[in-house]
């Protein structure tokens, strides 16, 4: 019965988005200032969704890949375009105060410098792609490590490494939480 | 989702405090995790914002410059304009932010944002400038990364995949002192 494809799925793609968009505005990340603050280490509201997602949404997909009812959708690893990549994301983060899921959300929360910044991310695309045959050439060709994972750069079980990030996680927020407390 | 009741102390005595209307982190970060569940399982489409970007700008890009011109670029004939799951997911998004804004009454038209106005004062057009300018960047580096923070960060690093953490260490390596030094005070 799963995964549906064709129009099944496209009936359902918008309400998944619909759920997205909710839970990012519920978690007031569809917001200039959280993001900002979050870079300026003042707000660490976008850390601990991101961390909690992660552990939540790591751990199940786990299991559900090993019941055979999920399968692991796991993409090359191109080193140098994920950290060039990578960089440049976060500065136009920073200028932008969203990332493309929040700034979309914002939108719909009203954001008209959102709306802009869209504009911004549709020129953006557009010269990403008239430069891909250049960076495919450069970038993308160096540090091809395929789809790797810490488990096959560690040698360790996925298990044992979900755990880690679990209880850095939890050690995380116990600490931001005695810290905001103050 | 606004008025879900939550038991206090729970999850090892972090509390949850529903703050009305809006839900604390932890929990639209276990929402999000859930829902990737869902996703992986029904729909084999980890959550991604970006390659419906991709579609879309193609579709501007025919009518800025011609069809012709987009179907010659190899990124574009890779990402050909169509309403796919990416794209309806991204349309869904919009809704979802804009539904939970109007019932949370958090829906308002916002040209500057306050931690900006407060560093940069009160002009529209410069914080429209920046604006472009910050999606274009983080769009460009997006493609070239393969994803974004919900493709990267959460789809790709909650299967402990090293690009999706490549990705987000670079974006806070880089963004942080971006942040950090442009609202310095002098």
């Amino acid at each position: 019965m799963f995964p549906l494809k064709g129009t099944d799925a496209l009936l359902l793609a918008p309400v998944f988005g619909f759920a997205f968009g909710w839970l990012l505005q519920r978690g007031r990340v569809a917001n200039y200032d959280t993001i900002v603050n979050q870079m300026r280490l003042r707000d660490f509201t976008v850390l601990k969704i991101i961390m909690t997602a992660l552990v939540v949404g790591g751990l199940g997909v786990l299991v559900l890949t090993d019941s055979g009812l999920a399968t692991w959708a796991i993409r090359d690893t191109n080193l140098l375009a994920a950290i060039i990549g990578g960089a440049l994301f976060g500065v136009g983060m920073v200028l932008y105060g969203y990332c493309p899921g929040t700034g979309i959300a914002a939108i719909g929360s009203g954001s008209l410098h959102a709306l802009v910044g869209a504009g911004g991310m549709i020129v953006g695309a557009i010269a990403y792609a008239f430069s891909y045959d250049w960076m495919a050439a450069n970038v993308l060709s160096v540090w091809k490590l395929g789809k790797v994972t810490f488990a096959d750069l560690t040698g360790l079980p996925l298990l044992p490494l979900y755990l880690v990030l679990a209880v850095v996680s939890i050690a995380l927020f116990v600490w931001l939480e005695r810290r905001e407390a103050r | 989702m606004s008025d879900m009741a939550l038991p206090a102390g729970a999850s090892g005595g972090l509390a949850l405090r529903r703050m009305s209307g809006r839900a604390t982190p932890y929990l639209v970060g276990i929402g999000i995790g859930v829902l990737s569940w869902v996703v992986f399982v029904v729909v084999a489409a980890p959550l991604g914002i970006t390659t419906a970007g991709s579609r879309l700008a193609g579709g501007v890009a025919a009518l800025a410059v011609g069809p012709e011109v987009v179907a010659a670029n190899s990124y574009f004939a890779r990402y050909p304009v169509k309403l796919d799951y990416g794209t309806l997911f991204l349309v869904g998004t919009f809704f979802g932010g804009l539904a939970s804004s109007l019932m949370n009454g958090t829906f308002k038209l916002e040209s500057v944002p306050p931690v900006w106005r407060e560093r940069f004062g009160g002009s529209v057009a410069r914080r429209f400038a920046v604006a472009f300018l910050g999606g274009a960047l983080a769009m460009f580096g997006a493609r070239l990364a393969s994803g974004c923070t919900s493709g990267n960060t959460i789809s790709q690093g909650l299967q402990l995949a090293v690009g999706g953490w490549t990705f987000t260490a670079a974006l806070f390596a880089a963004g942080v002192p971006t942040a950090l030094l442009l609202f310095r005070r002098r």
